[in-house]
């Protein structure tokens, strides 16, 4: 079991060493295809060309791209000192670089807005964990009756309506015909832990509503198929309480898919609901990287999406190792 | 041999001569009908049968003769919505099909017990087998985690699992097919249950395991003096073990006798086909096994008259009625019901002459 998660966390590792190569020539091969000057954006439009020249051997634009590409995993790992001549600036590990618009880190960027987004995240999996996975045993269990309809409808509805529709309509609604709900700024949670579920309800409902369908489904046909099993007939036959037999035997089993999609969506969450945090105003990581592209603000950009693949990746890893506590028959093999 | 077969001869139109049964189980007139969108499929139709303690009863079949839904509906184990239940299961002076299905659940486990055909499939993948066995034992009785491991261990060891303390928390996939079915043997005895149903226990299992399965349900049943039903397709394991034989075809029993009676004259043509189906070490070898024509019968729409008739080499012989009139058991007498139009003399006749010499 050790070895199997350290031959994980080793696998883990190198996809991610994978993504950051990727990532990195994307976001600095294309502007050299597309004739754009990372430079030029750094400093902006009014710059002279000599400042261009120095931006471009501070940031060590000048260097061949493995030296620069070397020079940020340096970066990443031990801190790297920025050198303008007249001035060094140092960058502490992990070092992402400098935001080219504000010239602010970006490590600390990212790290500001991580609470919104696991605020997010965290509240509405737990919505729509809950949500789904009871609406799915609910309609399995009244199957064909009017229950198993209406589950089935709302599912439909939920997976096929879009956030930035629902999110319109509940913010339309609750917050500002009938008050139910302020908009208005995030707040932290260790401030005002009301004001801050308060805020972020809304946006939970909205993205749960999104993801629950999809897991009500899955439960209901996990369920269905799990109900079919002798296991389930055997249970029976020991005399057990249908509850029992139902709440312990069949969600065993049931539960094992749910899992394994649950921990991937959640890690996917992770690093940023790109239209709840916009439709919602909420400053999060998904918020950072649409502003940053439109601001084609290469660092921040290249940090947000090695991040976020951080979590996806770390997900995987948990999700696998998960899978083999929950399912004995994969622990030996 | 037994007097559960006293009152065969004569199966009643209904069961609805009420008041307490004098056998341990007496089924009357079971009737297990299923709705389907193709119409209603009639899985059991008016078997009525008796079995004391300490006797075994197996009820031999083809697929789909209604062999398995029997053993579901005496257990209860059919959903009310979608099964039709009728007749009567009396079990120990207590009618089952009537009662409420708290009451049936009470019963479930405890007092009747089933051991079901594939132990890989029957046993909940992710619990380990000691677990399974503790879960039994605590539905019925209220003790202890530990006290119930104990008595889970002990099973395993009566049923002959080698190192029942170290493989009590093993999980089933970690068991051999052989090692699995005993376990599920374990599970299902591990109240003293006084019936035992095994629904093809030794199907899933190589020759010499079977065996081996057959040995320690004798044994048990023995011990406890349970009445046993074993459910089989494979009249060589009812040959080992059952003092009785109940034949079912289409949902019905056709002949019903003791085991000696079934295997050295029977006098249904079904039970003919199936002996001739059978292979035999004790004797020759053949050239082919004769086979039964033809396929099981819908049982949505069962032929009419005797439902074996399109199957029966010995159809309308002599004119009679089988194409429209359905016999009963009472064709036959009371220690040996057989439900064919054949007189039984010309029965033993046919069975002398034709079938005994190649069997």
């Amino acid at each position: 079991m050790i070895n199997y998660i350290l031959r994980r966390l080793v696998t883990a590792a190198l996809l991610i060493v994978a993504v950051s190569m990727v990532t990195f020539a994307i976001f600095f091969l294309i502007p050299k295809a597309a004739h754009a000057d990372p430079a030029e954006m750094y400093v902006g439009k009014s710059a002279t060309p000599r400042d261009v020249e120095l931006t471009r051997i501070k940031l060590g634009l000048d260097q061949p791209i493995y030296i620069q590409y070397g020079r940020f995993v340096k970066g990443l790992v031990a801190g790297r000192d920025y050198n303008s001549g007249p001035t060094v600036t140092h960058c502490s590990a992990p070092c992402f670089g400098y935001s080219f618009r504000t010239d602010r880190e970006v490590w600390p960027l990212l790290l500001d807005r991580l609470p919104v987004t696991i605020s997010l995240a965290i509240g509405a999996a737990l919505l729509w964990l809950f949500g789904g996975v009871a609406g799915g045993v609910i309609s399995a269990l009244k199957r064909g009756k009017l229950a198993d309809r209406a589950v089935m409808i709302v599912a439909l509805a939920g997976v096929s309506l879009p956030v930035y529709f629902t999110g319109l309509v509940f913010q339309a609604l609750f917050v500002h015909q009938w008050k139910i709900f302020r908009g208005g700024e995030y707040i932290n949670f260790v401030d005002d832990p009301w004001g801050w579920a308060n805020k972020l309800f809304l946006a939970w409902v909205s993205l749960a509503l999104l993801f629950a369908a999809t897991y009500a489904r899955l439960t209901r046909a996990q369920m269905l198929e799990t109900l079919g099993e002798d296991y389930i007939r055997t249970a029976r036959a020991k005399g057990l309480k249908e509850r029992v037999v139902i709440g312990k035997h069949a969600m065993r089993a049931v539960l094992t898919p749910i899992v394994t999609i649950f921990g991937l969506d959640l890690g996917t969450l992770l690093g940023g609901a790109i239209l709840t945090e916009r439709v919602f105003s909420l400053p999060g990581i998904g918020k950072l990287s649409v502003d940053a592209v439109t601001q084609k603000d290469l660092p921040i950009i290249l940090g947000a999406t090695l991040f976020a693949s951080f979590f996806i990746v770390m997900a995987n890893l948990v999700v696998d190792v998960l899978y083999a506590v929950i399912d004995p028959r994969v622990r030996l093999s | 041999m037994s007097s559960s077969l006293l009152t065969d001869g004569t199966p009643s139109p209904s069961g609805s001569g009420a008041g307490t049964a004098e056998s341990f189980l007496d089924v009357r007139d079971l009737r297990i009908q299923f709705k389907t969108d193709d119409g209603v499929v009639k899985a059991v139709d008016g078997l009525t049968f008796q079995l004391e303690r300490g006797e075994t009863l197996g009820i031999v079949g083809e697929s789909g003769s209604g062999k398995s839904v029997t053993s579901l509906g005496i257990l209860g184990l059919h959903r009310r919505g979608s099964a039709k239940i009728s007749g009567e299961v009396w079990l120990d002076g207590e009618e089952l099909i009537g009662a409420s299905p708290e009451r049936v659940r009470l019963l479930r486990g405890a007092k009747m017990s089933m051991i079901f055909q594939d132990p890989l499939t029957a046993m909940h993948p992710y619990y380990t087998v000691g677990a399974q066995i503790v879960e039994a034992y605590r539905v019925h009785h209220k003790v202890s985690k530990n006290d119930a491991r104990k008595r889970a261990i002990e099973m395993l060891d009566r049923v002959g699992i080698p190192q029942p303390q170290r493989r009590v928390d093993d999980y089933p996939h970690q068991f051999s097919g052989g090692m699995r079915q005993r376990a599920m043997i374990a599970m299902s005895l591990v109240n003293n249950p006084q019936l035992l149903i095994a629904d093809e226990p030794t199907t899933a299992l190589d020759v010499t395991v079977q065996a081996q399965i057959l040995d320690l349900i004798r044994d048990l049943q023995s011990e406890f003096n349970s009445a046993v039903i074993i459910i089989t397709h494979d009249l060589g394991v009812v040959a080992e073990v059952a003092d009785d034989i109940l034949v079912m075809y289409g949902g019905k029993c056709v002949e019903h006798a003791t085991a000696e009676t079934i295997f050295r004259r029977p006098e249904h043509p079904y039970a003919w086909g199936l002996l001739s189906s059978m292979p035999r070490v004790d004797r020759e070898v053949r050239d082919r096994l004769v086979p039964i024509k033809g396929s099981p019968p819908s049982l949505i729409n069962l032929p009419s008259g005797c439902s074996f008739h399109p199957r029966c080499p010995y159809v309308e012989r002599n004119g009679i009625p089988c194409k429209t009139v359905e016999p009963t058991l009472a064709e036959g007498t009371a220690e040996h019901g057989v439900a064919c139009h054949i007189p039984p003399a010309e029965r033993l006749a046919i069975f002398k002459s034709d079938i005994a010499p190649n069997l």
